[in-house]
């Protein structure tokens, strides 16, 4: 199976490789064969949701250029995935467009959207022994309808102790612009979801999608709690003998 | 009051929200009862989302023939010897409210709760007659009591106190010498307002749907207050938005209890009240006059936009009892007596955005709102569909803004600017990766972000460089 890999920008410029590698590492363990189409930016969320259609139809016709040629397009985040799948309204009065932007969306799935409904693989043999919790992204579940996906891949990593977040529907306050448009709001929210993720006494926190681990790692760092984040892509490419987060 | 509550600008609101920990406490219980309610009595009916797809197909196809269920609505109230006028905005309503009040020589007035009536002001333009007007719906009366505190909730306009802060708007108010317990209090208001239910000479109510079929107006309570309303005065004015119109007592039956459910967690209310006309030959009971006030107020305008679904709403308050913006900020932080995610919606429609532009930006689009809603109204949609217009229309975003997502597109769309980009931010952003003493470092977004958390560090190879350098291998291999 072909497929190239979405990285998203936050992956992409700024995270370091680990999930981006995960992602890739994990895939070609799969047997797919993963290419990685080096001219992709980013799927226009930040331009969409503060409703600069105009400029993100812009970047929605290079992405859709890009990933043309693609069998499948997976990517590590289902919020970025939620938005390939809007491309289609974005090109309501221009049928060509459309029609192009709807071959991209239906090709386009979530990394454990991929790996549990196309692959069909529900243990990708990974191995973390610790402590965790995860984080139910808001555009990953509500948006592109994936809820039990990653929970399915985590229940088969040997080693995991897992505990589930209390309050796990309620969104941890990023929203993109959001964040730093209505800081105090985001604070708060940010906060409980940190009192939350406290409460399970996890070492760490799983998630599926960059921008809520941003928002809730920058956090926890900046109360200076102990407790990591980590991509799903990361946990699922843990093996006994090698270690994360170097 | 109209739409538009306080003077505050919207971050002074929300600081203001933010702080007040009572509020923050009853908002975050209240949610937690409400919801789990909710989701008890939504799972109990098996296929919750068929019935969410038929309800929304119901209002959907009312608001499609809107013109036709109002002409059929006002045709039967009509034949019943009731009276209806069609009122275009505010003004219009409250002129003729107060003419009948004022033909009726009345005095004493009680109502049931109706938002629609708060849109309007119709409290105020009755109060300036010199009438006695009282809310008997027990949140409403105590904001009432309370020097009128606008209502923070749709369905539970006093959420935002506890008991004990009732009690002292009861002692200071009206003489209340008992505890806090609930049941006392409650007492207490009954007994209060029986004599203003005896002594009114009009009731007003709001109107849950209005059934087109049989020109009768349907009522939700849990107090029976409204049917106290609606029974002992002489005269009663029901008044509702234009888009309350059901086709038959068959969609009632659905949407009603689609309401109780997703409102209070109920498969039905206490008291769902059926008024059709007035006091027949016969009768013990009920107005012998019978008036109904039809509201635009703003809503044919929403008609046939891109926001129409916007009017399906059935008032149930259910997106507001999920949202964490709402959670945390409480319901006075949206300026509007319509909070939360269908506040940040309809306020900016009824009102335009000159008060409420910050009201779109207020969500996080996380789209709780719209998986809550049974009438399954896109929210986090409308409410970028409200940034568009912001952006294309009204001309309000800032030119910053402007100029960075021109940017940010072309850099998106060009990757040689966005490589250019992205291969500079990893020392960029550590160099203001971590703000110091909360005090955030970096550019414009960059420090609002660093205002209250860290920068992930770059630590290592970026993705590209080890693609790279495997590629590299690859080939050499
Ligand atoms: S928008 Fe939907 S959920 Fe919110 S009050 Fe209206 S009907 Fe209820």
């Amino acid at each position: 199976m072909n497929v190239s890999l979405f990285l998203t920008c936050l992956a992409d410029v700024v995270y370091p490789a680990a999930v981006g590698k995960s992602t890739v590492e994990i895939l070609e363990r799969l047997g797919c064969e993963v290419d990685f189409p080096k001219k992709q930016t980013c799927c226009g969320q930040p331009a969409f949701n503060s409703g600069f259609h105009r400029e993100s139809r812009d970047v929605a016709k290079h992405m859709i250029k890009t990933f043309e040629e693609a069998e499948y397009v997976v990517s590590p985040s289902g919020s970025c995935v939620a938005m390939l799948k809007e491309y289609p309204h974005l090109f309501e009065d221009d049928t060509d467009w459309q029609d192009r932007a709807e071959e991209l969306a239906n090709k386009s799935f979530e990394l454990t959207q991929f790996i549990v409904d196309v692959l069909k693989v529900e243990d990708v043999g990974a191995e973390l022994n610790a402590n965790v919790t995860y984080h139910t992204s808001c555009h990953m579940t509500r948006l592109l309808g994936v809820k039990e996906a990653p929970m399915k891949l985590l229940e088969n990593v040997k080693g995991l102790h897992f505990t589930e977040l209390p309050n796990k529907q309620q969104c941890c306050g990023f929203g993109g612009t959001f964040s730093v448009k209505m800081v105090p709001i985001s604070e708060q929210m940010v906060n409980e979801k940190v009192q939350h993720i406290e409460e399970t006494d996890a070492d760490i926190l799983i998630g599926s999608d960059l921008g809520c681990l941003m928002n809730i790692g920058g956090r926890i760092e900046r109360q200076g709690k102990p407790v990591k984040v980590m991509h799903i892509a990361e946990v699922l490419n843990s093996r006994a003998e090698v270690k994360t987060w170097e | 009051m109209g739409i538009k509550i306080g003077n505050d600008k919207f971050f002074e609101r929300v600081d203001k929200g933010i702080n007040d920990k009572f509020m923050r406490k009853a908002v975050v219980e209240a949610q937690s009862r409400l919801e789990g309610r909710k989701t008890q009595t939504t799972e109990e009916m098996g296929n919750w989302e068929d019935w969410r797809d038929l309800s929304e197909e119901i209002r959907q196809h009312t608001l499609e023939n809107l013109d036709y269920y109002l002409d059929q609505f006002v045709e039967n109230v009509a034949k019943q010897g009731g009276h209806v006028f069609f009122a275009e905005d505010a003004a219009e309503a409250n002129d003729y409210i107060t003419s009948i009040v004022k033909k009726k020589e009345a005095k004493n007035i009680i109502k049931s709760k109706s938002m629609v009536t708060e849109e309007i002001g119709m409290n105020e333009a009755l109060e300036e007659l010199g009438c006695n007007v009282v809310e008997s719906d027990l949140g409403e009366w105590i904001l009432q009591l309370d020097d009128h505190d606008p209502p923070s909730h749709i369905v539970v306009p006093a959420l935002h106190k506890n008991k004990e802060q009732i009690r002292d708007t009861f002692q200071e108010k009206r003489k209340y010498d008992k505890s806090s317990d609930p049941n006392e209090l409650a007492q207490f208001a009954r007994k209060e307002l029986r004599k203003d239910f005896l002594s009114a000479e009009v009731g007003i109510t709001g109107c849950n749907f209005a059934v087109a079929e049989s020109g009768t107006v349907s009522l939700v309570t849990n107090e029976g207050n409204a049917r106290m309303a609606t029974t002992l005065p002489k005269t009663q004015i029901t008044v509702m938005g234009m888009e309350r119109i059901v086709p038959t007592w068959k969609e009632l039956d659905i949407l009603v209890s689609m309401l109780c459910r997703s409102a209070v967690g109920q498969k039905l209310t206490s008291y769902i009240t059926g008024l059709t006309a007035s006091k027949e030959e016969g009768d013990i009971d009920g107005p012998e006059e019978f008036h109904v006030v039809i509201v635009d107020n703003g809503r044919s305008k929403i008609l046939g936009t891109k926001f129409q679904s916007a009017l399906q709403c059935i008032r149930c308050a259910a997106c507001i009892n999920v949202c964490p913006v709402y959670r945390h900020v409480g319901g006075h932080s949206y300026g509007s007596i319509y909070p939360g995610p269908i506040g940040a919606v309809l306020t900016p429609l009824l009102e335009g955005y000159d008060d409420h532009k910050e009201l779109p930006y207020a969500s996080t689009l996380c789209a709780a709102c719209t998986e809550a809603c049974p009438v399954k109204i896109p929210l986090h949609e409308l409410l970028v569909e409200h940034r568009k217009v912001i952006v294309e229309q009204s001309g309000k975003s800032s030119f910053g803004e402007k100029l960075a997502m021109k940017g940010y597109a072309f850099a998106a769309s060009n990757p040689g600017v966005y490589k250019v980009g992205s291969s500079s931010a990893p020392s960029f952003i550590s160099s203001v990766a971590k703000g110091k003493d909360g005090h955030g470092k970096g550019p414009g977004p960059v420090k609002m972000w660093t205002d209250i958390r860290d920068l992930p560090e770059p630590t290592g190879e970026t993705f590209r460089k080890w693609y790279a350098n495997r590629e590299k291998e690859r080939d050499q291999s």
